[in-house]
């Protein structure tokens, strides 16, 4: 079985209203030195099947067309045997 | 052998394990136990309460319908179905999610009931919003019923919300909804019918909230923390197809009963839905879909997963109902059937794991508790005000009442809730009371939700009392009729004398105003045990009341419409302010008497009123309440963002401190503005009612200005009243 | 005419715009369920305002995988009129029926509320019965309603007057101010370039009775009317 990670992010040409509201509460507790906070989805998934190769294309597949929204968001993933 | 530590910490005492062992005449198995303990506590068995409750009055002018879960009226060929609930412990803990399954179990009620939810309100109390706790409450219960609320498609129309000490560490999240369905079509919550189907529909069963009822309802907090795992998550999605599949299922005939699982889920409704049917029940709990591995059955019967339902299907239809939900992607699986035997029986894969007779389990024990009169209260209520300096700066006074988190704008609040959704709101959240209008009629409903628990803390009796009548009047201003009350009785540990007396009092307040104005008090909630270490919430009997307006277009909003019309104040003001905001805010007081109030007098006023409204009289109605006068009127001048205006208040009737007149909170006063012509005709109404009349001024101008003869007590723009007061409660909250 | 509303499990304003079509407007509505693979004869889609499936994942996201959107999609490019309403408009996004994105609200809430927006055009079948520049007060309620398109997205739609709605104030500036959730260029509603898919986040069916405190939305169901039946 493979176990597949994908994160979904705002893309950095697009405002992200909530992680700047995180940037500023993270300030406001006391924490410095923060470029930037953006908030982001993690969409796990595990697959029946051990070809990576594959699980790669189908993933891409699966992103483009459901999971994000290229307009406004960007995705990446990682794929784990388990 | 059933060690005592175990039962105990199901929260049975001694006596009422005896009791089980001589029902069942023997040991119950771990199922039963956790059985007996939902069904007899508190929260589903009202064992402290009932004896009280039997005082309410249950009919009115409109015939009232009592059911099983929820309650209502009848109006022409409609039933209006409503009630309200408390979700103080879950949301103590969790508040977004605790707030939410509040407002998702509280619709269940209602749809279960066979009306469509057309509108829900609340009422809420958090502690002082200086503390961050308390603020992320705030935050986190509005954002719960925002999620769930307007996902769910229901709109939040309408309540309350106040701030006191007394809820620091308790704080109080209850929601109501009303529902509308032709009177023809109303379901039961029961099971009939030997042979018949019971169908478990809705969403899989998991291990939330296990024993969140039991545990999380009738015991003290202490440490919220460690009890983080009883929550509930909710999904107003699958409640939103769950309503429609739902009235669907019962549009088809082949429904007998139906009912929510909410607390202690299949246990309450296969013991609930087969004792009110006098019948019994078989269920195989291994049929119930689930989304965790490994529930052991007393795990199955005592999840409270959201979004679930029981029903009691016509034998040889359950296929019907089955495709109706799997038409909105629901599970409805047939888990039993109906018997004659009066027995509930639950099995696990053919095993029984538990066989009760259904009566002794919803025939929870009942207990008389003893009452006594608090000693801190006398010393309370003796209030000297003459000690109490008088205000040097009124403008300032009045704009630190107006900024007051309980008397300022709770747009920041209502903002965030769909409050339009279905098209039937006629007068939006801000005014005394919201209105829906009934499609297909010339009707509306209003709504409100009222207590000002301060005065039920310095007088439990009248405190309860004004709740009623304050709530009448809110309606009254809307150009409603008063027609009946859901009420959520939120108290202290009833085990401590001294709570139970506020309660005792609460109950015989309530009833003794319902009855003078004859409302029926038509369905519930009790939520005892609200307490923090450091003591009881004040008492708080919220007050859920619906009235009839007959003609949608004699509804009538509290603030001013033209310049140059005529300011009236009907009722009087009384040289009184025990309870006051004025006195808790400006000089740190919750001091004296509750205010005093003559039903005769309230019911003069009221009917003034409506008669004025009825007639197409008045141009606006404003009820006279937190922050006295004074505040009233500045409501009156602002809460039209669209068409803010100023007034000019020159003949008061001053009959003695400045500060009682402004700022006191004397009962059955009502500020009317009507044009310069029907003035008279008013004057001739409350005369035939016998309800002092006065006018009091003008309306226009930018300023607010009242004057005492030559003495201007305050003089202030309009603009800067309508910036503190809608922004105050935003800037506590991102503080 | 005939219009048709289209219900997805978590649609809540399907009732609202059947009876204002039915109730106020007067005209033959029926509603259209999502897993139809067959389009019924009408001439105006409107696709309601709510949560279908719940806004997981992303607000239309979901919806428009639904079998009838295909349909939909055919109709369009065929030249019917498809109106989507908040909800509904994020679908036509998501769809690809309209250019852009929803992004959340600029302040993190859920916003409802009446608001003013001025129409940009009167030149389409949604809003021939308004004036040019007329302003309508008609309330919003949404939490994804902060409208994104890249820049040359903007361009094209400014050159084109796709841009129906903008928000403005009650006298009509549209700035900072009159912008309640972040919308790039204050857009509340636009249309695509052949003229017959339009997309608002504010609710007309809210708005089209004195009863419910404006009717100015019912403005568009009127045009609507009146377009494809000149006569009426």
């Amino acid at each position: 079985m493979l176990n597949v990670e994908i994160y979904i992010t705002l893309k950095k040409t697009v405002s992200d209203p909530q992680g700047l509201t995180i940037k500023h509460a993270l300030e406001s507790l006391g924490y410095q030195n923060l470029q930037e906070v953006r908030v982001g989805k993690l969409v796990t998934i595990t697959l029946n099947s051990e070809d990576k190769k594959k699980a790669k294309q189908k993933i891409n597949e699966m992103c483009r067309k459901l999971l994000a929204n290229l307009i406004i968001e960007d995705y990446s993933f990682r794929i784990k045997e388990v | 052998m059933v060690k005592p530590e175990v039962y105990k910490s199901l929260g049975l005492n001694d006596n009422e394990y005896q009791k089980i062992l001589d029902i069942l005449k023997r040991e119950p198995t771990p199922t039963e136990l956790a059985m007996f303990s939902v069904e007899w506590s508190e929260h589903c068995g009202y064992t402290r309460s009932r004896n009280w409750l039997k005082l309410l009055p249950k009919k009115g002018k409109y015939k009232s319908l009592i059911g099983e879960d929820s309650g209502g009226i009848i109006v022409d060929d409609l039933a209006v179905i409503f009630k309200m609930e408390s979700h103080n412990h879950p949301s103590q803990v969790e508040p977004k999610q605790g707030a939410a399954t509040g407002v998702g179990g509280i619709i269940r009620d209602i749809f279960t009931a066979g009306a469509r939810p057309i509108a829900s309100l609340n009422s809420l109390r958090f502690g002082s919003l200086t503390q961050t706790y308390n603020r992320y409450l705030l935050r986190g219960v509005v954002d719960g019923i925002q999620f769930y609320g307007n996902c769910v498609g229901v709109p939040t129309v309408g309540g309350e919300i106040y701030f006191d000490e007394s809820y620091t560490g308790n704080c109080l999240v209850n929601v109501m909804c009303i529902g509308v369905a032709k009177k023809t079509k109303l379901a039961r919550a029961r099971a009939t019918g030997y042979g018949n189907s019971i169908m478990y529909v809705g969403s899989s069963t998991g291990r939330d909230g296990i024993g969140g009822c039991s545990v999380l309802a009738s015991h003290e907090f202490k440490e919220s923390e460690e009890k983080r795992p009883a929550v509930q998550i909710g999904d107003p999605f699958t409640e939103k197809c769950l309503i429609e599949a739902t009235l669907e299922a019962l549009a088809t005939g082949y429904v007998i009963g139906i009912k929510d699982m909410g607390a202690a889920g299949i246990t309450c409704s296969t013991s609930e839905m087969a004792s009110a049917g006098n019948s019994g029940m078989e269920v195989d709990i291994a049929r119930v879909p689930r989304r965790e591995s490994n529930m052991q059955p007393w795990e199955v019967m005592m999840s409270e997963s959201q979004e679930r339902m029981l029903v009691c299907v016509k034998k040889g239809k359950e296929k019907e109902i089955e495709r109706i939900f799997s038409k909105w992607d629901l599970n409805a699986v047939v888990i039993g059937k109906v018997t004659d035997d009066g027995v509930v029986r639950i099995k696990d894969k053919g095993k029984i794991v538990a066989e009760i007779k259904a009566h002794s389990l919803t025939q929870s024990p009942v207990y008389d508790m003893p009452y006594k009169k608090p000693n801190y209260l006398d010393r309370l209520n003796k209030l000297d005000i003459n000690k109490i300096p008088e205000p040097k700066n009124y403008n300032e006074t009045l704009l630190k009442l107006l900024s007051s988190p309980s008397i300022c704008s709770k747009k920041w609040v209502y903002e965030q809730y769909d409050h339009m959704v279905q098209t039937n709101t006629a007068v939006l959240p801000g005014s005394d009371a919201s209105v829906l209008r009934l499609k297909g009629t010339n009707k509306a409903l209003a709504a409100t939700a009222d207590c000002n628990s301060r005065y039920c803390f310095l007088n439990p009796y009248r405190g309860a009392q004004i709740a009623v009548a304050e709530a009448a009047r809110n309606l009254v201003c809307s150009g409603a009729q008063a027609a009946a009350v859901t009420d959520c009785l939120n108290f202290g540990n009833p085990e401590k004398p001294d709570r139970f007396w506020q309660f005792k009092n609460c109950m015989e307040g309530i009833a003794d105003a319902c009855k003078f104005f004859d409302i029926p008090v038509v369905s519930g909630n009790v939520s005892f045990y609200n307490e923090s270490p450091k003591g009881a919430i004040h008492p708080t009997p919220a007050i859920g009341m619906i009235g009839v307006i007959n003609d949608i277009k004699k509804v009538c909003t509290q603030y001013f419409k033209k310049e140059n019309e005529i300011i009236i104040l009907l009722g009087s003001s009384k040289e009184e302010l025990g309870g006051s905001e004025y006195l808790k805010v400006i000089h740190g007081l919750i001091k004296g008497d509750a205010p005093q109030l003559d039903l005769r007098l309230e019911r003069a006023v009221q009917q003034t009123a409506q008669e004025a409204i009825k007639k197409g009289l008045a141009s606006s109605a404003h009820d006279c309440s937190e922050g006295g006068l004074a505040v009233t009127l500045a409501e009156c001048c602002i809460s039209n963002n669209d068409n803010v205006m100023g007034a000019l208040i020159d003949n008061l009737d001053f009959i003695g401190r400045k500060d009682t007149a402004l700022f006191g909170e004397s009962q059955s006063r009502i500020v009317i503005s009507c044009n310069k012509k029907s003035a008279g005709k008013i004057r001739a109404i409350a005369q035939n009612f016998a309800a002092p009349f006065r006018i009091i001024g003008t309306t226009g101008g930018k300023n607010l200005k009242i004057s005492s003869g030559k003495n201007v007590l305050i003089n202030l723009p309009i603009k800067r009243i309508l910036d503190k007061w809608t922004n105050s409660l935003q800037s506590l909250i991102t503080a | 005419m005939k219009f048709g509303v289209v219900v997805f499990p978590g649609s809540n304003c399907d009732r609202d715009c059947f009876y204002t079509v039915k109730n106020v407007l007067k005209q033959p509505v029926k509603y259209i369920w999502h897993k139809q693979t067959k389009l019924d004869d009408i001439d105006c889609a409107i696709l309601p305002g709510g949560f279908s499936y719940g806004d997981y994942l992303r607000t239309g996201a979901i919806a428009r995988f639904s079998p009838l959107m295909k349909q939909i999609y055919r109709f369009a490019q065929k030249g019917g009129l498809v109106i989507g309403i908040c909800n509904g408009f994020q679908i036509l996004l998501e769809a690809g029926l309209l250019p852009g994105a929803m992004l959340r609200n600029k302040n993190l809430h859920f916003i409802c509320k009446y608001v003013y927006i001025k129409t940009e055009t009167n030149k389409t079948p949604f809003t021939n019965f308004c004036s040019r520049n007329q302003i309508l007060k008609i309330p919003i309620a949404h939490n994804e309603g902060n409208y994104y398109i890249d820049k040359s997205g903007l361009k094209t739609l400014e050159e084109n007057r796709q841009i129906v709605f903008r928000y403005c104030s009650q006298d009509g500036a549209v700035n900072n101010q009159s912008n309640p959730n972040g919308a790039l260029a204050n857009i509340a509603g636009i249309i695509n370039k052949n003229g017959n898919v339009l997309g608002m986040m504010p609710h007309p069916e809210r708005s089209s009775e004195k009863i419910l405190g404006s009717e100015d939305g019912f403005l568009i169901f009127k045009s609507i009317a009146a377009w494809l039946n000149p006569k009426i």
